[in-house]
């Protein structure tokens, strides 16, 4: 078999990359392992009748990226947009965040102001990367283009304006818990508003650059306001089936079950593939989608890089921290003071930033949290494709479940679902009797099935000294490797993960450009 | 003595080993003075180091390598491991042969320099001038590979000289002048195993014995027993300093800086800047450097490292080297009076393009007459020939003396 470019993986970056290979005229073969395109942005069946999706809410999809793709035209609809956050307390005091207000029953009118205040400044900083996230990184040369773009960058820093910039300055590398104990008093409003600064990290709220995480989380040029959150229609699932139709309809072949096993070279040049079943693919242009230590150190291998590349890409932090819930309901559990209407918002369990911090405290040591961390939602009360009538699905990500456990998860599996359902009833009691099903997803898991080295969302922690530039390491962070032909196109590269696409339609302007 | 214990938290404390043949070289040492070498005491001069030069190229002298880093290499992927962590290709050393190379970091620099015995098929000992197990680990990612520093559980002994073929025969090695050059082999050697090797650092001929170290002072004392007709001496840093700048071989820390320890980029050397682009190998694939080096060798290298034949008697130490106009061309990095060669010569690191063979230029030479201090700007020129280099050095067998 022979092709211009191999696309290895079929996650929504590989995806996107080949859609615009295909159309620039390439002549474009995407490879999945697994029997669905998506990774872990399919939508997957757990139980009979039962769907849900590893990553459940869109945060980051780029609306360029929707538009040039014709995404709508594909099928993709979003089933509810503009998420509220409700921060859930153990007395039923919750407290509701949405983009411009935050409402409680015990919230001063101060956290009120405050609120406004950080929302505004907070979106205003998160501009700055979402202006990024579809440029290639500049390399620190002094090529003409680099200095511009550098300068670039520099440039909007200081149109930030004298006190926004000197306030991006003091607080972006810092973290998150003390600039929340600066800006409120209302614990549920600090917790909740930290948990999504370490949400899919190996952080918590008082490791540094957890400011940085959470103006990612914010950055996505979605078309709503920053850092609005979404749930498509037929789960995450819809979004990459309608980029495996784009690409498709643009002319990219994609083969499911196809598990590439390594990647072939003839001297300094790559030559194609080799899947797990022995046959080889011929292809001057090879993207991996795979996350970059399992594309350079196992398909690759290292010992066909120099020596110090390899021993930085070996050295990329990606153990990944955050395991994921997935419940069959026979009805809706009765979460304590929470509305029906409320239920259909994102949840979050992290009553105060300290609980956070405690949480992420244990996996610092190889052991899981007792009072874990939780970001849930009830898709179903949406999209009534992922349950049989009148049941329902609640998918979580819980924290913290670090990869490398001290215990090992298989001895540990069972005692961490335990210690995540004793913390979700909690807050709703009834839930252990509405469960009809379940499946817990550990990072190992992860890792497992999605193939995703650490079993991190990211692919490459995200984290200041693994971006930009930096990611996943320098020399290799404009898409290309030093293998000739041989491109990254994942959540590993610039501008990193959540479902956004950016580094798949950035990886395909750089092999058009060659 | 074996292998340090690191994990010995006093092991800094007696940081500087007496070597094995410790007891024999202090025997020795009249002038009682010691030197570091690495991990081990080493002596600059027993006596004199001029009759110590002289022994080497007249007779044979006995030096002592043991402190010399040594790392042993095996495992299935040894091979593979090799070739990319050195400039050359490793897959032309065969079993019972001695390869000298260097080896880079990413920018193709040159972290140090050292000979690489393959040993057995598939077992290495690489010599360096450097501690390197750091940087040989960090290479072992992805390879199945077994790499220790061993440098206590061997001890080597160089002897170098005409006579020294002659010695170890009459110290009962039959075959030995059937060794040819960058060959090893081995002897039972009082019921143990004696490597010797046709290898040196004196450009001259001479071989390397390597042993265990309790069985050190034996070897010692039964070659200077057999060598006592012939002229064998303990010889000191010195001396040999002497011998290696007449072969024209470089040394790690005075002609080149070791890229590890250099904080300037710009300070640190290429192959292709210290006169060993012929060490390296683009047609073996993927190696440390390689990009980088391809691309020196397309646009051109910084530095040209070269040989001087100084019109003068004096040694041209630590001397800029100006061309005929009096601009800066470069610097000397070794530099002696050859009393073999009967002439001032020198390596110096010039700024490219400088460097053809032929081309004159003037060092500036300081030098003291019962504390003066004078300047001389002597006339000299790149020669391309090294300056000591008998045929003695190629035979096999090698001539008797």
């Amino acid at each position: 078999m022979n092709v211009d470019t191999i696309i290895i993986g079929g996650g929504h970056n590989g995806l996107v990359c080949a859609a615009y290979l295909a159309k620039a005229g390439k002549k474009v073969t995407v490879l999945e392992a697994a029997d669905q395109v998506g990774g872990a942005a399919a939508t997957r069946e757990f139980a009979p009748g039962y769907r849900a999706s590893v990553a459940h809410l869109l945060y980051l999809l780029d609306k360029d990226i929707s538009k040039e793709l014709a995404l709508e035209s594909y099928g993709l609809r979003m089933a509810k947009s503009g998420l509220k956050t409700i921060a859930l307390a153990e007395n039923g005091k919750h407290v509701s965040i949405s983009s411009d207000a935050v409402e409680g029953a015990d919230l001063s009118s101060e956290d009120k102001a405050a609120y406004r205040e950080y929302r505004r400044f907070m979106s205003k900083f998160a501009g700055i990367f979402s202006g990024l996230h579809n440029k290639i990184p500049p390399r620190i040369t002094r090529e003409r283009s680099d200095m511009i773009a550098l300068g670039k960058m520099a440039l909007n820093v200081r149109m930030l304006g004298r006190d926004d910039m000197r306030e991006l300055l003091r607080i972006g590398a810092i973290n998150i818990y003390d600039v929340l104990k600066e800006n409120f008093d209302d614990p549920l409003l600090r917790g909740a508003l930290s948990l999504d600064a370490v949400l899919g990290t190996n952080s918590g709220p008082r490791s540094n650059n957890s400011v940085f995480t959470a103006l990612h989380r914010m950055s996505g040029n979605n078309g709503g306001a920053a850092g609005d959150v979404s749930i498509p229609l037929g789960g995450m699932g819809a979004v990459t089936e309608a980029l495996a139709a784009a690409a498709r309809k643009a002319g990219a072949e994609i083969l499911t079950g196809s598990p590439v096993s390594s990647i072939l070279l003839d001297g300094d040049d790559v030559k194609g593939v080799q899947l797990a079943n022995g046959e080889q693919i011929a292809a001057s242009v090879v993207v991996s989608n795979a996350d970059p230590k399992t594309t350079m150190m196992s398909l690759l291998r290292a010992r066909h890089l120099e020596a110090g590349f390899a021993w930085k890409f070996g050295n990329i932090r990606a153990s990944g921290s955050a395991a994921k819930l997935h419940l069959a309901l026979d009805g809706l559990p009765d979460f304590k003071g929470a509305s029906q209407e409320q239920l259909g918002e994102r949840l979050v369990i992290a009553p105060n930033v300290e609980y956070v911090e405690r949480a992420f405290n244990h996996s610092k040591y190889g052991e899981f949290s007792s009072h874990p961390v939780a970001e849930i939602t009830i898709p179903s009360i949406h999209d009534n494709s992922l349950a049989p009538d009148g049941k329902h699905v609640l998918s979580a990500i819980v924290q913290y479940a670090p990869r490398n456990l001290g215990a090992g998860w298989s001895e540990s599996k069972r005692e961490f679902a335990d210690t995540v359902m004793n913390t979700l009833s909690e807050y709703a009691p009834d839930i252990r009797d509405k469960v009809v099903a379940s499946e817990l997803l550990t990072p190992e898991d992860i890792e497992t099935d999605f193939r995703m080295a650490g079993g991190h969302w990211h692919h490459c922690e995200l984290s200041l000294d693994q971006f930009l530039m930096l990611r996943p390491v320098p020399k290799s962070a404009q898409y290309r490797t030093p293998v000739e032909g041989l491109y990254l196109c994942g959540a590993g590269c610039h501008p990193g993960g959540g479902v956004m696409g950016s580094a798949g339609r950035n990886a395909a302007s750089v092999v058009l450009a060659q | 003595m074996r292998t340090v214990n690191i994990t010995n938290s006093d092991h800094h404390k007696n940081a500087v080993y007496p070597s094995p043949f410790h007891s024999r070289q202090e025997q020795h040492n009249q002038l009682r003075e010691w030197s570091r070498w690495s991990d081990y005491l080493s002596v600059p001069a027993y006596w004199c180091e001029s009759m110590e030069y002289f022994s080497g190229r007249n007779a044979c002298g006995v030096f002592d390598v043991t402190p010399m880093v040594k790392h042993l290499v095996t495992g299935p992927d040894a091979l593979p491991y090799l070739n990319r962590l050195m400039t050359r290709d490793v897959r032309k050393i065969k079993p019972g042969r001695v390869g000298y190379s260097v080896w880079c970091d990413d920018n193709g620099q040159v972290i140090d320099d050292g000979t690489i015995f393959h040993l057995r098929e598939g077992v290495y000992r690489i010599c360096s001038q450097e501690h390197q197990i750091d940087w040989f680990l960090t290479n072992a990612l992805g390879f199945d590979v077994n790499i220790t520093e061993d440098t206590h559980d061997v001890a080597g002994l160089a002897l170098q000289g005409p006579t020294s073929c002659a010695v170890l025969k009459e110290m009962g090695l039959q075959g030995v002048e059937n060794l040819t050059p960058f060959g090893l082999t081995y002897f039972d050697f009082e019921g143990i195993e004696l490597m010797v090797s046709r290898t040196g650092f004196t450009g001259d001929l001479g071989y390397e014995l390597w042993v265990d170290p309790d069985h050190a002072e034996l070897l010692w004392d039964r070659l200077f027993e057999a060598g006592k007709t012939r002229g064998i001496r303990a010889m000191g840093s010195n001396a040999l300093e002497m011998l290696r700048i007449e072969a024209g071989f470089i040394l790690a820390g005075a002609d080149f800086l070791p890229a590890m320890e250099a904080v300037r980029p710009s300070h640190t050397r290429s192959p292709f800047e210290i006169g060993l682009g012929w060490l390296v190998s683009f047609e073996k694939g993927v190696f440390n450097g390689r990009k980088a080096l391809l691309e020196e060798k397309e646009n051109g290298s910084r530095y040209h490292l070269v040989k001087l034949d100084i019109d003068d008697n004096k040694a041209a130490k630590d001397s800029f080297v100006f061309t005929k106009k009096g601009k800066y061309a470069g610097t000397v990095t070794s530099a002696m009076w050859s009393p073999s060669a009967k002439a001032s010569i020198a390596l110096a690191s010039l700024d490219a393009p400088h460097g053809k063979p032929g081309e004159e230029f003037e060092v500036e030479i300081y030098y003291q007459r019962e504390l003066k201090w004078s300047r001389v700007m002597a006339p000299c020129r790149v020669v391309q020939d090294v300056f000591w280099n008998p045929p003695r050095r190629r035979q096999t067998p090698p001539p008797d003396f």
